[in-house]
């Protein structure tokens, strides 16, 4: 029983960082309606400028978000700029093929500089831990916890309390009237990726601190991003945050009470049995007629 | 004009025939056969994602499947190597159709983006499987095939050219079929509006899925034969990410929906992908190089080399018409150039 609690525990402080992640994706796919797949090279991109940072400069990882969050939002505004904006028609499919071709350049750029050994972030919370009920608790599991709740707070804030917000989420409800009542639509699109990649640099920094990683990490990361973003129903902010929590929990539990292998692909095959009987999932709405 | 289309085809199946003979470097059919691998498997993608608009990033799956499939049956049934296990390469097919069934009817109740995310999300699940499930597929240390010892090293590629383009010309053909049929038709409706063409009658449902097997097994078919070329299989390779999106920038880059663009962006991009793979290996530049290119056809060419093309000769028709109009009204002195001008604005619009 006590394993399983813990399973629970940690699933739950991990879920926060994919929600961190995951957040980012669905924000993007909400307003500018294309999904970003580079969203999981962007992710090892912003946990290797931490560690850059750490390693060269040795500013904490915390702190190091200052800077390196900044950085990876002018990045994802030139990445709409240049990439995403100039496509005119079938934007949909496109920019997934145009954001794929994105994130074959990091990963390529990240495996010359880096080569492809694994690394992992160093930090004092990283090997330090604390006792809870019956086991052993390492200090960054409740950092990088701590800092999904305040960037996801804030991100919260910016939505739902300021002029940028009510745009932001006018955009996303309709794309076409946001524009006639005069929001300056593109603006709105560029600043919402350069958020979703800012997102994906602090959520990269949290998953470098526990996990091993290298830019083929990517796959795997963007995998589960997708699975928990259609889990959720597609830009919907609450629906990524139960499916993060819960994809989480599910695996961590799954790999105490059966077997580690198994982990990730329960939690697939309840993502497909989700979809036959809810196919715009948890918190979806269903898809209009297209006009 | 018939007739030149007619021998023009005859000439290109001449040279393919005969391509083998006219080069005989391996290193040169090696790369023949991974062409032509490409183009059929972009050719059978077409088929589902091309005529019905719904992109497809998830047929690694059904390539791993029929790879899979091979090699568990080769292994099962101690088939040696040599010309048997070609025989068994539609069998693999069938069998990645088999599991297109249920996983494209659960995928197919979505639409556009989610539809996307959904076959990209099945195609990590059978990944998953293929490592995990060590009885059937050993894992991670992979599946050996029959190696064609008889086969001496100049001769090796020659069956395994010649089966292949016997199956792109199968894929060609079913494409030309779908295409040139009142099935295709429906599928072409649905691209262009769903909810009307299952107004208008077509079935959309069942059509989807005919469409979603059919290129599955094509591809099934093709998995089976890469499987046996590079003679063993590990889930990383038979369920490679980027063979999904290869496929489909090949299909764009040739032109989406059309017969003949998917073999064009095969040909263009293959033996540049297999150029830069020797040049520099499986390294970083290679996925730079690959990305750039990418962007760069997506972005300059959005439409694909087919479709741009056949704008460009059906507006130099008109222009050149126009332009005969022209030299025609000059001659008549007052309104002519007028008349002339207009009607060249006309087509600039």
């Amino acid at each position: 029983m006590g394993i399983i609690v813990e399973a629970i525990i940690t699933g739950l402080l991990t879920g926060g960082v994919y929600a961190l992640m995951a957040s980012g994706l669905t924000l993007v796919f909400g307003v500018m309606d294309i999904i970003n797949v580079g969203q999981g090279a962007l992710v090892i991109l912003g946990a290797y400028l931490s560690y850059v940072l750490e390693q060269n400069l040795h500013i904490d990882l915390f702190v190091g978000l200052l800077i390196t969050m900044p950085v990876m939002f002018v990045l994802g505004l030139l990445i709409e700029l240049l990439f995403i904006r100039p496509i005119k028609r079938d934007r949909t499919m496109l920019s997934i093929l145009v954001t794929f071709g994105v994130a074959l350049i990091i990963e390529g750029v990240l495996n010359l500089i880096f080569s492809t050994d694994y690394i992992q972030l160093r930090a004092w919370y990283i090997t330090a831990s604390f006792q809870l009920g019956g086991f052993y608790l390492s200090y960054v599991y409740v950092f990088d916890f701590l800092l999904a709740v305040v960037l996801l707070g804030g991100l919260y804030l910016l939505l739902y309390r300021t002029k940028f917000g009510h745009s932001l989420r006018a955009t996303m409800q309709n794309r076409t009237a946001a524009e006639l009542v005069g929001i300056d639509v593109e603006r709105v699109s560029a600043i919402t990726f350069g958020i979703g990649i800012a997102l994906a640099a602090a959520g990269g920094m949290a998953f470098g601190a526990t996990t091993a990683f290298n830019a083929n990490s990517a796959y795997d990361l963007i995998s589960r991003l997708l699975a928990i973003i259609i889990f959720g129903g597609m830009g919907s902010l609450r629906g990524a945050l139960i499916a993060s929590l819960g994809m989480l929990v599910i695996e961590d539990v799954t790999s105490v009470v059966w077997s580690p292998v198994w982990a990730s692909t329960v939690f697939f095959i309840l993502l497909v049995i989700i979809l036959l009987i809810r196919p715009q999932g948890l918190l979806g709405q269903v898809e209009g007629r297209k006009q | 004009m018939r007739i030149f289309k007619t021998v023009g085809l005859l000439v290109l199946l001449a040279f393919a025939i005969g391509f083998p003979l006219l080069f005989s470097n391996p290193a040169v059919t090696t790369i023949a056969v991974f062409t032509l691998l490409f183009a059929a498997a972009a050719t059978g993608w077409n088929i589902f994602s091309g005529y019905t608009g719904y992109i497809a990033l998830g047929h690694a799956a059904y390539f791993g499947v029929g790879a899979y499939a091979l090699a568990i049956m080769c292994q099962d049934w101690h088939i040696p190597g040599g010309y048997i296990p070609f025989l068994l390469v539609p069998i693999a097919g069938l069998v990645a159709a088999g599991f297109a069934v249920p996983l494209g009817g659960i995928a197919l109740r979505v639409r556009r983006h989610t539809f996307v995310v959904i076959t990209i999300a099945m195609f990590f699940i059978l990944q998953l499987l293929a490592y995990n499930l060590k009885s059937l597929t050993n894992g991670s240390t992979g599946l050996g095939l029959p190696i064609p010892t008889d086969w001496s090293g100049d001769f090796f590629n020659i069956p395994f050219y010649y089966v292949t383009l016997a199956v792109l010309l199968v894929a060609i053909a079913i494409s030309w079929w779908v295409r040139h049929s009142k099935y295709g038709l429906g599928l072409l409706a649905i691209r262009d509006d769903e909810d009307r063409a299952l107004g208008l009658g077509v079935k959309t449902g069942p059509s989807k899925l005919a469409a979603f097997v059919i290129s599955a097994l094509i591809v099934g078919m093709v998995g089976a034969i890469w499987a046996y070329f590079i003679e063993s299989i590990y889930p990383p390779f038979a369920f490679d990410a980027t063979f999904d999106v290869a496929i489909a920038l090949m299909a764009f880059l040739g032109g989406l929906g059309t017969i003949v663009g998917p073999i064009l962006g095969a040909l263009l991009l293959e033996p540049t992908q297999q150029y830069f793979t020797l040049q520099f290996g499986q390294s970083g530049y290679y996925l730079v190089i690959y990305g750039a290119l990418f962007l760069v056809v997506i972005l300059l060419l959005p439409q694909g080399v087919v479709p741009t093309l056949r704008a460009r000769w059906a507006r130099f028709q008109v222009t050149r018409s126009q332009q005969e109009v022209a030299v025609a009204a000059t001659t008549i002195p007052e309104q002519g150039e007028s008349t002339g001008i207009e009607r060249k604005e006309g087509i600039n619009l």
